[in-house]
């Protein structure tokens, strides 16, 4: 993609980023050269991935264990690389070994996906973000109303990511 | 404290419910003066948004004062008088950077919603559903703002609550429009809707340098704010060929941006209308864009179109041959508040933008149903009813 990495133009600042956030990803692939995407049952799942606005150290931290990642060492394998132009780091997860079943597969991926959106706001917001308790009135119980208290206790777990 | 609920379609109620408390250390909790109604209420309130819970408090349009502030907070205080933006955003991610922030990735805590409907998940709304974070609304005496630094915003002296109500929502997002649909100096620009988003966007391509500016509604008294207020050309689309009209406006060339500042449950005339009518209702699609197919059509080709008004899902009969024949730009936000609504708040300051007239009817949070009734019915010349919590 033109303009990917520290070229096209991009400032100085860019350049260290990608320079810093080459470094990692060299150390990384020399963990991990296999770097496919796949589905659950092929012996890596996908990579999940967001960006974050931040340089790769600040992303990764001193331990190479970004926020939230800490339960998910011995599981999870994790990636930093630069993303393209200005857009800080890409933050990237995925299962170190084949899960066992489309449901663990499934349970994986709905923690990587907590962790990784957790870690983007800690790192670029100082905070992960809460709305319960939040003041309401009499809720009915209406089917609908159901559907919507089980898609929103889910809200972080699921999605596209 | 007293807050206005929504119940179930087209119910409303008012409620004894908890004061909202610091969650995070980046809150801040304003003491609501005024919190006004707005056209993407309705879509709310008649069920066609369905992440709705009933018993969530309603109202993204506010202003009033700093009572508490969280840890994190730097920059607000306790006893500032504050308009807020309703879209909820951390000002640091990418997006905000580029002040793109009602696209913010930390202002929803609810992203699988928007995620899994648009591709994307975007920004936090004040009460806007589930879908946008859940967030209760500021219909009420009390309301928690997150990322405080960064929503809230200090109004001037001279600037009176009413005024700067406006300021929160309808002007901002009349701004981002016609910011981002690229006017030009001596453009003629056309905007369907005269409701507070549509007068605004209507006032924004003024001062952006638009040459003639033709806004288009059918209720008398909001064509008739257009005409006091604002300063633009009218249409009424019940009684004008709409089409014809600006063409011959505009030397048979159509307006060179048009702006829908209407959304999904636009009116119109004739079968067309009919046919989205019956279609929405029926659930074949979610929205009516009649406004907006309207606009496509209206635009001077190579020019630019921009989708203003709330659309939620899906849309029938599009017209995309005219959008890509025509060489159209088309575009769509919701609005970008943080990054205009200081510069609004002084222009409202130095009087070149004018926001107050658009509360007709200012109540008591009490008769807060009474006053969507009467705002959803455009009765009495309703253009806004505005709640004052409290009283």
């Amino acid at each position: 993609m033109a303009g990917r990495l520290a070229g096209a133009g991009a400032g100085v600042g860019v350049a260290a980023v990608a320079t810093a956030a080459a470094a990692v990803v060299g150390r990384r692939h020399r963990l991990r050269p296999d770097e496919g995407a796949g589905s659950p049952q092929e012996s890596r799942s996908r990579w999940q991935a967001v960006t974050i606005l931040a340089q790769p150290q600040d992303v990764l931290g001193a331990d190479d264990t970004p926020p939230f990642f800490d339960g998910l060492r011995d599981t999870v394998e994790v990636e930093a690389r630069p993303a393209p132009a200005d857009k800080g780091t890409e933050l990237r997860a995925r299962l170190r070994e084949p899960a066992s079943s489309e449901d663990d597969a499934a349970e994986a991926a709905k923690e990587i996906r907590v962790a990784l959106r957790r870690a983007k706001q800690v790192i670029e917001a100082g905070e992960v973000l809460r709305v319960d308790p939040t003041p309401h009135g009499e809720r009915k119980a209406t089917p609908t109303g159901a559907v919507v208290d089980e898609a929103t206790d889910r809200a972080d777990e699921e999605g596209l990511l | 404290m007293r807050a206005l609920t929504w119940t179930g379609v087209n119910e409303t109620s008012v409620e004894t419910v908890d004061d909202p408390t610091i969650l995070n250390d980046q809150d801040v909790i304003v003491k609501v003066h005024l919190s006004t109604t707005c056209g993407s209420d309705l879509h709310l309130l008649g069920g066609y948004i369905p992440t709705m819970r009933s018993g969530d408090v309603l109202g993204h349009e506010f202003m009033g004062e700093i009572v508490e502030v969280g840890s994190a907070v730097r920059k607000r205080k306790v006893g500032e008088r504050v308009v807020v933006c309703s879209f909820v955003a951390c000002g640091r991610c990418w997006y905000c950077t580029h002040e793109l922030y009602s696209l913010c990735d930390n202002g929803n805590p609810n992203p699988a919603l928007t995620e899994t409907l648009w591709g994307s998940p975007i920004g936090g709304c004040f009460a806007y559903s589930h879908a946008l974070g859940g967030y209760a609304g500021s219909h009420a005496e009390y309301i928690r703002v997150p990322y405080g630094d960064h929503g809230a915003f200090p109004v001037p002296d001279g600037v009176s609550d009413e005024a700067a109500l406006f300021a929160s929502d309808a002007a901002p997002t009349g701004w981002t429009g016609a910011d981002l649909a690229g006017i030009t100096p001596g453009d003629t620009v056309a905007v369907w809707g005269a409701g507070g988003v549509g007068q605004m966007a209507a006032r924004a391509a003024m001062l952006l340098g638009a040459e003639q500016v033709v806004v288009i509604d059918q209720l008398p008294e909001r064509l008739d704010q257009v005409r006091q207020h604002v300063g633009a050309e009218i249409l009424d689309f019940a009684q004008d060929d709409v089409l014809a009209e600006l063409k011959e406006r505009t030397g048979g060339r159509g307006p060179d941006v048009c702006i829908e500042a209407v959304g999904m449950e636009a009116d119109g005339t004739g079968a067309q209308h009919l046919y989205d009518q019956v279609k929405q209702q029926l659930r074949l699609q979610n929205d009516r864009p009649t406004a907006l197919r309207e606009a496509i059509y209206a635009c001077r080709k190579g020019g630019s179109v921009f989708s203003l008004g709330v659309f939620g899902g899906l849309v029938d009969k599009f017209p995309l041959g005219a959008v890509m024949n025509k060489g159209l730009t088309l575009r769509g936000a919701q609005q970008h508040g943080h990054r205009y609504i200081p510069m609004i708040l002084d222009r409202i300051a130095a009087g070149e933008l004018h926001t107050e007239h658009l509360a007709t009817h200012v109540l008591p949070l009490e008769q807060g149903p009474e006053g969507y009734e009467m705002f959803k019915s455009k009765d009495d010349g309703c253009v806004r009813a505005v709640f004052r919590p409290g009283t």
